[in-house]
């Protein structure tokens, strides 16, 4: 298995785009979008961790198991946040 | 099965090196699996030690041997050192170390250095928390809830934390080493479904290792953190929630028990076809079992938190997904009784011990589905019954298979043979003590006494003591075989390659194996289990 | 794989592997894992964050209004070019350009230390403010108690951060002594690759620690 050696200009780009998204997403934030702070917040955040696990990490050169690690472990906490978030947001239900 | 002319082999691994240094020093994964097979024996006798007190206490119903706080301190220890050095590491580091390398057919593991590292951060953390106990004890229980053990208590919370911290290592680096080796070196023709289910159980046991235990540590940090720097994440006052610590305890602890159980259920489906001679019934549905159970194994957490405060929306989800949990592990319970029919049945020691766990697994298996039952919950939970359910899971299914798996595969790593009638009566006085202890804990939770109280009403004596009885009986049978299998050592006979005449690469090499498993990488061409085949499928 | 007379006599290939292909294969992918593993540590920070925000937002708007979003921002890019460089070494080491590696190594770890140092000088700023949790808090009245908790997560999470990125920092030293010593060649470049990816890494956790430390609540104006 030999190793995808990935052209530097891929390299700068992808950190223009990422300083760029970073310069954003301050920008964004002292605009009043209420809820949709947060999702612009994140959101912005996971298209940076994305370019940087696809490009300076390589997986998008990388094989199926490592692209089932990397999804496995994000999946495994979205269960840690998913069904603890799953109590919290039902406290206040009633079941009568 | 083994004769008088056989010997030993001029080099295997034990004799590969003398010395200190050899054995601490090495890279060796058998050796390592020794280093952790006098560890993890040590601290078992150290939580045994335990035990004896607190079911001493308990043989009266007044708190007369030891005052509450020395009570609350012993239980705690008992479960810190029982639950995080004994359990949690047994199989996979003493007989995963050993066999995976040998059962797919590889030199050694992925990573043989952090092997050695994760012994080494096993033990000091091991030491570390041994000191908390001996400088003054820890009394939270070890499960460690706040708002007590961030605010209240006034014991060694934080050394104990930390060093559960640190060994949390040991097991994610061990997980990661399993499951690198198990995905890139077995040998030629070792595909996935011809791999032994143990490897199966091993592997899912290290993804429960690799994705459960980094949340123990951030877990414990935080509770050291609170207790330090008056953070507030769990503390009322601050407008924290100490069930938050709960939820994340147990994301862990409850995945947790799985890793206990999964590598015993492994080595049963060693066991079980070679004392059957018979293929495994339904190779696969035991193997996606495995996988199955790790994974379910997350989703179910919150039953811990029934009664705690969590929403009854949550409750009923958990419940449900609790309900799930069980069925892979009915499926292999089914399919080990199904291998048995019309197998060739004898009934040495291993076998004994693997018969053991199928039932006294499937007795808590199903009380564990009574606790998943949110109206009985509420009634039973946090007493003798929750004990009754997790002892009969863990000692008379884990310790019941890692012992059947110890005697099973103790000619391979020893070479010589173990006294089978001191064996079979050790089995029968461990089964025996162990559902003296375990029963009547069950009836007396039923009846209400509560978990974790050194004093109890009168009228729960009777059954307190068969219990106590019990656990006597049960303390011997964990003696004799310390005994006997020393003795065997140097004076047991020479086992040969295959004692058993079981299938499987392990057995295809000398007993001791050499240091690098295999004169010769072997090729593999058959599928596991393949006793209806012809012999030269078999071992030498 | 190949019977053990045929292996490839690399001084670099390890025992227990058959060949370099298969080495680096397995440590890359043990790297993965571990990264794993990380996710759920740091995992457990977030989802404790989480709930925090949800029941407590105008609290810790208010709290992370008090944070320097200048400080944090310079300190995002600093992060983010280190990744560059880092990705740079990685590039000069697979093509065996020796000075280029170490060069872009001892960037990288320049840039470590920028944001250490600044964050360090943030950590200053929050004590001389009495923002650090604990008897000598202070903070506007109606917000002080769940205030609290945020200040209490911010300094676990960017602390436990900072400790991954020492460690990055003694990695890389490592690193660079192997690039010097020629134990790291164009044949055996994974451990540059290996170390590459634990310092990308502990940058994708800034990158979502500075959204949701420094920018929460910006737009309200008070």
């Amino acid at each position: 298995m030999s190793e995808y050696v990935v052209r530097r200009r891929v390299y700068f780009t992808i950190y223009a785009i990422l300083i760029a998204c970073t310069l954003l997403t301050a920008q964004v934030a002292f605009l009043d979008l209420g809820a949709w702070n947060t999702v612009a917040a994140v959101g912005i955040a996971a298209f940076k961790a994305v370019l940087v696990i696809l490009f300076f990490m390589h997986v998008r050169y990388s094989t199926p198991l490592t692209w089932l690690v990397v999804g496995g472990s994000l999946f495994w906490f979205g269960i840690l946040l998913v069904l603890t978030m799953s109590d919290y947001l039902t406290r206040g239900w009633h079941t009568y | 099965m083994a004769s008088s002319t056989v010997l030993l082999p001029p080099h295997h691994y034990l004799n590969d090196g003398y010395g200190v240094k050899s054995w601490l020093l090495t890279r060796d994964h058998k050796r390592i699996a020794l280093l952790y097979l006098a560890g993890i024996t040590f601290f078992f006798f150290v939580g045994g030690a335990m035990a004896v007190l607190i079911r001493l206490e308990l043989t009266t119903p007044a708190g007369d041997l030891v005052s509450d706080e020395t009570y609350n301190k012993l239980f705690t220890m008992h479960g810190v050192m029982m639950v995080f050095f004994f359990l949690i590491p047994s199989i996979p580091a003493t007989l995963g170390n050993f066999l995976v390398p040998l059962l797919i057919g590889a030199k050694d593991l992925a990573f043989p250095k952090l092997n050695l590292a994760s012994w080494y951060i096993y033990m000091i953390g091991g030491l570390f928390t041994l000191y908390a106990l001996i400088a003054g004890g820890v009394d939270t229980g070890w499960t460690f809830y706040t708002p007590f053990s961030t605010v209240s208590s006034t014991t060694n919370v934080i050394p104990t934390a930390f060093g559960i911290f640190i060994t949390g290592f040991s097991s994610i680096l061990t997980g990661l080493n399993f499951i690198i080796t198990i995905h890139r070196m077995r040998a030629p023709g070792m595909t996935w479904f011809r791999l032994p289910l143990f490897i199966w159980s091993i592997y899912a046991t290290s993804m429960i290792f690799v994705l459960g235990t980094p949340v123990l540590a951030i877990t414990m940090l935080l509770v050291a953190a609170e207790r330090l720097f008056h953070f507030g994440f769990f503390d009322p006052a601050l407008g924290g929630d100490p069930v938050l610590f709960q939820h994340l305890f147990w994301f862990y602890s409850h995945p947790a028990v799985y890793i206990m159980v999964l590598p015993a259920m492994g080595v049963v489906s060693e066991i079980v076809p070679a004392f059957c001679r018979k293929r495994v019934f339904g190779y696969s549905f035991v193997a996606f079992a495995s996988v199955a159970i790790a994974v379910l194994g997350f989703l179910v957490w919150g039953h811990h938190l029934f009664v705690a405060g969590e929403s009854a929306y949550s409750a009923m989800i958990f419940s449900s997904l609790s309900f799930l949990v069980a069925i892979p592990s009915a499926v292999k319970v089914f399919n080990w009784t199904a291998t048995m029919y019309k197998g060739s049945i004898s009934w040495e020691t291993p076998m004994l011990y693997a018969i053991g766990f199928i039932g006294l697994f499937t007795m808590g298996g199903l009380t564990g589905l009574f606790l998943a039952t949110l109206p009985i919950d509420v009634h039973v939970t946090d007493t003798y019954f929750v004990i009754a359910h997790f002892h009969y899971i863990m000692v008379g299914g884990a310790i019941m298979g890692y012992m059947g798996g110890l005697h099973y595969w103790w000619p391979k790593i020893s070479g010589r043979l173990y006294n089978e009638f001191l064996a079979k009566i050790s089995a029968g006085i461990i089964f025996l003590g162990f559902n003296l202890t375990f029963f009547p804990q069950f009836v007396l939770g039923y009846l209400g006494m509560p978990r974790r109280y050194h004093a109890y009403p009168p009228e729960f004596q009777v059954l307190n003591v068969l219990s106590s009885a019990g656990a006597s009986i049960l303390g011997v049978g964990y003696l004799l075989p310390l005994g006997y299998l020393m003795w065997s050592l140097r004076y047991g006979r020479l086992a040969g390659s295959n004692p058993w005449g079981a299938v499987g690469l392990e057995w295809a090499t000398t007993s001791p194996p050499p240091t690098e498993n295999f004169a010769e990488t072997p090729t593999v061409t058959w599928e596991a289990y393949q006793y209806d085949a012809p012999a030269e499928h078999h071992a030498a | 794989m190949l019977p053990d007379t045929a292996h490839h006599h690399s001084s670099a290939l390890a025992h227990q592997f058959d060949t370099i292909e298969q080495q680096r294969d397995a440590t890359t992918l043990g790297m993965w894992v571990f990264l794993a593993t990380e996710v759920l540590f740091f995992g457990g920070l977030f989802a404790t964050y989480s709930i925090y925000r949800v029941w407590y937002p105008d609290a810790f708007g208010a709290a992370s209004r008090t944070l320097d979003i200048t400080l944090g921002t310079i300190n995002t890019a600093v992060l983010i070019t280190s990744s560059l460089t880092m990705a740079l070494a990685v590039h000069s080491a697979q093509v065996g350009q020796r000075r280029l590696l170490m060069l872009f190594l001892v960037v990288t770890m320049a840039l470590g230390l920028v944001f250490l140092g600044i964050k360090g000088y943030e950590y200053y700023q929050k004590f001389v403010e009495h923002h650090v949790p604990g008897s000598n808090f202070q903070f506007a009245p109606e917000y002080a108690r769940n205030a609290q908790i945020f200040f209490s997560l911010y300094f676990m999470m960017t602390g436990l951060h900072a400790a991954h990125m020492i460690i990055g920092l003694g990695i890389m030293t490592w690193m660079l002594v192997w690039s010097w010593n020629g134990t790291v060649s164009r044949e055996y470049a994974s451990p540059i690759e290996i170390a590459g990816l634990y310092w990308h890494f502990v940058d994708i956790i800034w990158i979502f620690l500075y959204p949701l430390l420094y920018l929460i609540g910006r737009h309200v104006h008070v």
